[in-house]
């Protein structure tokens, strides 16, 4: 019997108005898996917020999720420009996303912060010019 | 799960003929093809009425009372909704619409638009109050409350507590009825909401708003119209009857009405069911706290779109842009900002969540490892005809034994490429039928069909 189910989506970095579609269709499958409503709805604010950072600066990625009974674990993956200063983009209100970004009310830096606030693990993996993975783990 | 749960959607199986449209449409999958017709999950059904207005063949039926009902009250109180003024072309006020109710046989009228005045003034204040959850969610649209009581546990809370206008409008004038004509007991009294949408019949007969239900049937504005429009056709020049409504009230109608009335701009107003579910999947999963107000509405248009209406949504919505340009903003308004105990909707919105594979995790599990694993054989072309919306539907019905597995006609016919079964029989059967076909109408002959 399997004890993990995987679920994998692309991310599109060209298609601004399908972010988040991800994190949507995450919160069916978790729903349908009967976890309970305070679980999805941390692990769907997390990868929300993953996917946004996603296309807002890495013109989209991969996202990996896995779900057991202990824990769901999210993993995005980019290829875009990395992050110089991790410290400083955990900072709350800390972002720099273009003024585009902001006049669609995003890039208030809270992305990271968040990511942190609704998960129990939060590792960022970054190289400038290579790509970042983020792991986050909502425990059960 | 909701028991019992009485839906005001069905069908005429006659009339069906298991195409897919409705099939495509139901934006919570609640349809399924199943031995050439559709079949309605009852659980996931939100009584939208989206596949009403999109069958070709008038097989989908809204279910509500008909107009016979009236004769079982000694006293009649018609309750029309505002989106019944929007139905009349040429209609230059609405004491024509009134003075038409009373000659088809009702003893009063209480407009549901003088009560939706009542609920914007009290969402005004509602809006105000400290310790509310923000933004507050308009309740007036069953389908959307009932969409989010299954897929939004943490936008439960949102949804503005008071009574939508109707049930006060059906509580009002239940008490009116009863003061004017005491000798009338609470059976004689029948108080008749005329209904632009099934969902509201649904909400009406599930008693949604508790033991505060005082509305005694549903008719449709599609069922009155023809009748209704002929007695006002009969008394055009009669004096008339007048509107206690204003252009709030009658605002209610189309989407964008009811935000409007709270009088400022933090608000958000959306209409169609599929526009509605990405707003809520956004506001769940961020911050939208810099808004007081969000109105849903089902139908596109808003209820001007109910699948029990007779005009064009539109069409309706700018004839009710003319009929409320010369009426007073609000002259419907309570006595104080309080809002009377009464008028707050006794029954809080529950979670019912849908679509659970079992409640054991280890079962879902192994389900949607299955369900995953089928899919990835599918043909993913979602065309529904193996009688499922799209190929992940199709599986996880097989993985729920809910359908045959055998039922996917694309992969059928790569097998049959595949492993070359009396193809070439079925091929030159099938090619012979169409040649038939054609050939009859060459030659002119058969052409009773």
């Amino acid at each position: 019997m399997p004890d993990k189910v995987r679920f994998h989506f692309d991310v599109d970095g060209s298609d601004f108005s399908s972010a988040g579609a991800a994190s949507v269709q995450v919160k069916k499958k978790l729903r349908q898996l009967a976890y309970p409503p305070e679980i999805i709805r941390k692990v769907s604010i997390a990868m929300y917020e993953g996917e946004i950072n996603m296309v807002i600066h890495a013109n989209g990625g991969v996202v990996d999720v896995e779900a057991s009974d202990e824990e769901i674990v999210i993993v995005l993956s980019d290829r875009g420009p990395g992050i110089p200063d991790v410290d400083l983009a955990m900072q709350a209100g800390y972002s720099t996303a273009k003024d585009n970004i902001r006049n669609l009310g995003f890039g208030a830096g809270m992305g990271f912060p968040n990511m942190k606030k609704y998960t129990d693990y939060m590792r960022i993996d970054t190289e400038v010019g290579k790509g970042t993975t983020v792991t986050m783990k909502v425990k059960l | 799960m909701m028991k019992g749960y009485k839906h005001s959607v069905s069908l005429d199986i006659e009339k069906c003929k298991g195409c897919t449209a409705c099939l495509k449409r139901c934006p919570t999958e609640a349809i399924r093809i199943r031995d050439g017709h559709a079949v309605i999950n009852s659980v996931r059904c939100i009584d939208c009425g989206e596949c009403i207005k999109v069958c070709p063949y008038k097989a989908k039926k809204a279910t509500h009372d008909p107009l016979s009902v009236l004769e079982e009250y000694k006293y009649k109180v018609a309750l029309p909704a505002p989106s019944l003024y929007g139905q009349f072309d040429n209609l230059d006020n609405i004491g024509y619409v009134i003075r038409g109710l009373k000659d088809l046989g009702f003893d009063d009228v209480f407009e549901v638009a003088c009560a939706a005045e009542l609920v914007s003034a009290y969402t005004r204040s509602y809006i105000t109050r400290e310790n509310i959850k923000k933004p507050v969610i308009s309740s007036a649209c069953p389908a959307i409350t009932r969409i989010i009581s299954m897929n939004y546990p943490y936008l439960c809370e949102n949804i503005m507590p008071i009574l939508p206008p109707v049930d006060i409008a059906a509580a009002l004038a239940r008490e009116k009825a009863k003061k004017e004509h005491p000798e009338l007991s609470d059976e004689d009294i029948g108080i008749i909401f005329i209904s632009p949408c099934p969902a509201k019949v649904s909400y009406v007969k599930n008693d949604f708003s508790g033991e505060r239900n005082y509305i005694s049937a549903v008719v449709s504005v599609r069922d009155i119209y023809f009748e209704l429009l002929d007695k006002m056709k009969e008394r055009e020049d009669e004096p008339l009857e007048s509107t206690e409504s204003g252009m709030i009230g009658i605002g209610w109608a189309s989407t964008g009405g009811e935000s409007a009335a709270i009088l400022n701009d933090r608000y958000l107003a959306a209409d169609g069911i599929e526009n509605c579910i990405r707003v809520l999947d956004q506001i769940d999963n961020s911050d939208f706290t810099n808004l007081d107000f969000v109105e849903l509405n089902a139908c596109s248009g808003g209820c001007v779109g109910g699948a029990m209406t007779v005009a064009n949504a539109y069409v309706a919505r700018a004839r009710l842009k003319s009929l409320k340009r010369y009426l007073p903003v609000s002259p419907n308004r309570p006595a104080s900002e309080w809002i009377p105990d009464e008028y707050f909707n006794e029954k809080e919105i529950e979670y019912n969540p849908y679509g659970l594979l079992s409640s054991d995790r280890k079962t879902a599990m192994r389900m949607m490892s299955q369900i995953q694993a089928i899919s990835k054989e599918l043909p993913g072309l979602d065309c529904g005809s193996c009688g499922a919306p799209n190929c992940t539907a199709f599986a996880e019905d097989i993985v729920k034994n809910e359908t045959g597995a055998n039922e996917c006609t694309v992969i059928l016919k790569k097998i049959m490429q595949e492993h070359g079964i009396e193809q070439d029989k079925i091929l030159s059967r099938y090619s012979q039928m169409i040649e038939n076909v054609k050939k009859s109408k060459e030659s002119g002959e058969d052409d009773s069909e």
